[in-house]
């Protein structure tokens, strides 16, 4: 099935880390979200635009995320989402598990280089 | 997550992700045209640069779904619209299927309301009937299934039993109704103390009949039957107290049993205490059924050896007579046979209705086998689209499962018009169904029959889903699709399956029609049995029954049923009318005791036991019985108490090797008793049924000294069948008239139980009929259906061969030659089939030995016959496709892909 498909570019769990903390700043639609993202990263990360719609519905199902009806910047009818309390749990959960990866893997290319 | 908010909020959160979406789009775009891009062009790249918005809105949509499940569904619905599509293949299969499977549940049910379910009787598993074996009384046709109880040894088991909760006897009898209307007679069912505490049903009204209603020398009482109950009296609750003039007695109604009481499958209108005294039992009179409740842990064997100890108590206490040797019952070895009530209640049916159910199973699969085939060439025309979805990377679990998914459809669908079926199939088993077939009120279409069609459903759907299943979804995408169909005929290995099919098929339907054809001879064989009567459609009967209560003294009862023969005699029409204590086949025998020939020296000092008759002047010429010598009886003989005996032609023979050298002969029932001179030799009568040796019979007149009392007793015929010869037999118009010849003698007389000889005679052979029939529809379901399968895989054969066949015309192939090739290749099919049929056959109807007549299982004529219909069979359904392949068109036939 298509679930583990959406991170195909990214580490699994990259973009929901990066979704769940874009989100945890300021409640954003669709589009602003991807926006944001590359604008953020410097153009570095360069998330697929069709692929986040899937990981916000399982978001949005596991209950991460809600959301509601709201309009763009340009008045039109979209969802803007938001992120739960089980959220920011998950978030901050995340990341601490994801700054250990992320040491382990500094260690590992700093040894390699000496 | 709750799955059921997530089921209803979803069509919610589609809306959600499409806005979402186009949105994201819409916005995309406004920059790209705010970047000098027009419109059109902006909103194109836009699209282009999200990727495949579709996918990623089912994408989306898929989190929120049952992945399998809804693609179960997708299957589903992918299958109705492709039976749509074809809507022959869908009826013949779900016609096919609906006939099986509701066959199948109809016959299902009979079974499990015959045989499964138990008596309807509370903890029904304790009650045993108590039958006892006398292998020592031989002689007698009621002795091999087993010798009934008489009232000493009810009293004997009673009281000195240490196994039974209770212990009760029970007869059927007829009972004469008078003072309510019209006289009626009506079934009673006389019952011993203890009946009803065995088993142990309450009465819906007022009381059961209690010990003291059982005094011989107390009030009369009565019980009614809720029918009766509801038929006389239209269900009023003051009936408890009033009486009913029965048999010409007064006797007070004391309780109603509840709707669908039965003792022991016998309906009955009035239940009646037997009010058995203990001063007058005697040891012999061995006619009363005999039931029991064990008590909680007693086995069926404890039960045996504990009653084994109390004959010879039996034989201690009781007396057949002053002068008489109690110990005589010695030689016949008397001991207890019991078995569960419900074994008895089931009896010999039991074999019958296992055969039929083994017979429309096997049906249903030659039917299954025949969809199975049908859907093996299906799957074949979608060969090249499984094909490419194997090559798209569709995995074989996934193809198999969408095979698997159209056949246990089909197969849930016919289940669904299976239960009509069933519903009508069970009507007409039970409307044609042996009449004598018991415990038929109790079959329905219940619970566990529903159950059992819903498992046959799936697992025949299962059964001929598999084989494509199993075939296709292994299929190798390269050779499907690069194999071209121009250049070759099909492989052997693609017609394998579909050829085991067909044998198998031939194969099961040649053992259905060998049984058929081994019932139908069987049939025949009984049919073309002397029975020892003539033209029993032209041959009235009726009972009649003068109570002791009405006339007392039996030379009166003589005179009144003579009168009433002379009447009835003189209606229009009628040729002769006489009586007896039976009729052949009727089910009835009046005695039986032993008959000493004179100068005959018996081993064990005994005679054997003969069944007896009593019968009025003129019976044999009614009945059209021919006496083999001597003459019949006249009424001098009945008044006149002339010690003039009729006798049957094998009792003669066993005794003077003629039934010339017979007459004169005297022969008697006791060494006190004065000789009995015969007179005639009657015909031998099958009086037991065709399918039952003759017994031998001996023929008292209608009055004669009763052998059985002290001093000479007058003794005569008060229940009789009148038997009345007359083209009128079976009309309405002749039983009234007899009914009005009947009360211009006397007006308290009913007539009962009017029917023909010939009713009689088939009721004798309803369970060959009814097997017969069932395996005839069977056999001839089985021929059809094997047939058809013949027929589809020919021609199926000579569609796929066409191209081959072109060529081979174009190279100057001969007509003749290209047919026999295909009507050979359905032979050696059917040759095959046959063999494994005929092995089969001999070894399934071997079985079924109990239930035939004068032929062997292995009967040469049924083996040679059928095959030989099998094989023209076969060969006309290859003929017919073989000749249209012979017709085909070169040049059309190569143009073919």
């Amino acid at each position: 099935m298509a679930r583990n498909s959406d991170n195909r570019d990214l580490f699994p769990g990259a973009l929901e880390i990066m979704i769940l903390q874009s989100l945890r700043h300021k409640p954003m639609h669709g589009y602003a979200l991807v926006k944001h993202i590359k604008q953020v990263s410097d153009e570095l990360l360069q998330i697929e635009e069709g692929s986040l719609y899937p990981a916000l519905q399982r978001m949005l199902r596991e209950g991460l995320l809600d959301s509601k009806e709201g309009l763009s910047a340009k008045g039109r009818p979209t969802r803007i989402y938001r992120v739960t309390d089980s959220g920011i749990r998950h978030l901050e959960k995340e990341l601490s598990s994801f700054g250990k990866m992320f040491d382990g893997i500094t260690r590992v290319l700093a040894f390699s280089q000496s | 997550m709750n799955p059921l908010p997530r089921l209803f909020g979803r069509t919610r959160r589609y809306t959600d992700i499409d806005v979402s979406i186009e949105e994201h789009i819409q916005e995309r775009a406004d920059e790209l045209e705010a970047e000098g891009m027009p419109r059109k062009q902006a909103e194109q790249a836009a699209r282009r640069e999200f990727g495949n918005v579709s996918l990623l809105q089912q994408r989306s949509r898929e989190q929120w779904q049952w992945p399998a499940l809804e693609s179960l569904m997708a299957d589903l619905k992918f299958t109705l619209r492709r039976l749509r599509k074809s809507p022959g293949f869908a009826i013949t299969v779900l016609l096919t299927l609906a006939i099986g499977i509701g066959a199948n549940t109809a016959v299902f049910s009979v079974i499990n309301g015959v045989l499964l379910k138990p008596l309807p009787y509370p903890d029904s598993g304790r009650l045993v009937a108590l039958w006892l074996n006398a292998p020592g009384a031989a002689g007698l046709a009621n002795f091999e299934s087993g010798l009934r109880l008489s009232e000493s040894m009810f009293f004997t088991f009673s009281e000195h039993n240490q196994s039974f909760e209770s212990l009760g006897v029970w007869v059927q009898n007829t009972a004469n109704v008078t003072g309510i209307a019209q006289p009626e007679e009506v079934h009673a069912i006389l019952i011993s103390n203890g009946l009803l505490e065995t088993l142990n049903v309450p009465p819906a009204l007022g009381r059961w009949l209690s010990p003291v209603d059982q005094d011989p020398h107390g009030s009369k009482r009565v019980m009614l039957s809720y029918g009766y109950w509801q038929r006389r009296f239209g269900g009023d609750k003051s009936v408890i107290g009033r009486s009913l003039q029965l048999d010409s007695q007064s006797r007070e109604i004391v309780g109603v049993m509840p709707r669908g009481f039965r003792v022991v499958d016998n309906d009955f209108d009035l239940l009646v205490p037997l009010q058995f005294d203990r001063s007058t039992a005697i040891l012999a009179g061995f006619g009363y059924n005999g039931i029991a409740r064990l008590k909680p842990g007693v086995s069926i064997s404890q039960a045996n050896a504990d009653v084994s100890r109390l004959i010879e108590t039996w034989m201690h206490s009781f007396r057949n007579g002053p002068g008489s040797n109690p110990f005589y019952y010695r030689v016949w070895r008397i001991s207890p046979d019991f078995h569960p009530l419900k074994q008895q209640v089931v009896g010999s049916i039991t074999g019958v209705l296992w055969v039929v159910m083994a017979t429309v199973g096997l049906v249903m699969l030659i039917a299954c086998v025949n969809i199975a085939n049908l859907l093996l060439v299906r799957a074949d025309s979608r060969q090249n689209e499984l094909a490419v979805r194997a090559a798209l990377g569709a995995g074989r679990g996934r193809i198999a499962r969408e095979l698997l998914v159209e056949s246990i459809a089909l197969g849930m669908m016919g289940g669904l018009f299976a239960l009509g079926v069933a519903f009508g199939g069970l009507k007409f088993l039970v409307a044609f169904g042996p009449a004598n077939l018991p415990r038929l009120s109790e079959v329905t279409l219940d619970g566990g029959s529903l159950l059992f069609a819903l498992v046959l459903s799936i697992f025949s759907g299962l059964f001929f889903g598999s084989i494509p299943a199993m075939k296709y979804s292994t299929i190798r995408a390269i050779a499907a699709l690069s194999g071209s169909k121009r250049t070759a005929s099909d492989s052997r290995a693609r017609h394998r399956s579909r050829n085991i099919l067909v044998v198998a098929q031939v194969a099961m339907a040649l053992v259905l029609l060998v049984s058929a054809l081994l019932m139908i001879r069987t049939f025949a064989a009984l049919r073309s049995v002397d029975p020892g009567f003539s033209d029993p459609a032209r041959t009235e009967t009726v009972r009649i029954s003068v109570p002791e209560l009405l006339v007392a003294d039996q030379i009166q009862v003589t005179h009144l049923l003579n009168e009433i023969s002379d009447k009835i005699a003189a209606v229009p029409g009628v040729q002769s009318a006489a009586f007896a204590g039976a009729a052949p086949m009727e089910g009835i025998d009046p005695n039986w005791d032993e008959m000493a020939a004179e100068g005959k020296v018996y081993a064990g000092g005994e005679p054997p036991l003969r069944l007896f008759n009593y019968v009025s002047p003129g019976f044999f010429k009614t009945m059209g019985t021919q006496i083999v010598a001597g003459r019949e009886y006249t009424w001098d003989d009945a008044y006149g108490l002339r010690n003039n005996i009729i006798v049957s032609e094998n009792f003669a023979r066993e005794n003077w090797g003629s039934p010339q050298a017979a007459v004169g002969k005297r022969i008697r029932q006791f060494s006190k008793m004065p000789w009995q001179i015969i007179v005639g030799v009657a015909q031998d009568v099958r009086h037991n049924g065709v399918d039952e040796k003759t017994p031998e019979i001996i023929y008292w007149p209608a009055m004669y000294n009763s052998p059985y009392t002290q001093k000479p007793t007058i003794d005569g015929l008060r229940a009789v069948t009148f038997a009345v010869r007359s083209n009128r037999a079976g009309t309405e118009a002749l039983v009234s008239d007899i009914q009005r010849a009947v009360w211009s003698v006397n007006a308290n007389l009913p007539v009962a139980a009017p029917g023909t000889m010939e009713v009689i005679y088939s009721k004798s052979m309803a369970r060959t009929s009814f097997t017969l029939t069932m395996l005839a529809i069977a056999g001839s379901m089985a021929l059809l259906l094997g047939i058809i399968g013949i027929y589809g895989v020919i021609s199926y054969a000579v569609s796929q061969r066409t191209r081959e066949i072109g060529i081979r015309l174009a190279l100057g192939a001969q007509k003749s030659e290209l047919k026999w090739m295909f009507v050979r290749s359905a032979m050696a099919l059917t040759a095959a089939g046959v063999v494994i049929g005929l092995i089969s056959a001999a070894a399934v109807t071997q079985s079924m030995k109990s239930l035939l007549f004068g032929i062997s299982p292995l009967d040469p004529l049924t083996y040679l016959t059928m095959p030989l219909v099998l094989c023209v069979a076969a060969a006309v359904a290859s003929y017919l496709p073989a000749r249209r392949a012979a017709n085909v068109n070169p040049v059309y036939a190569l143009r073919v892909d």
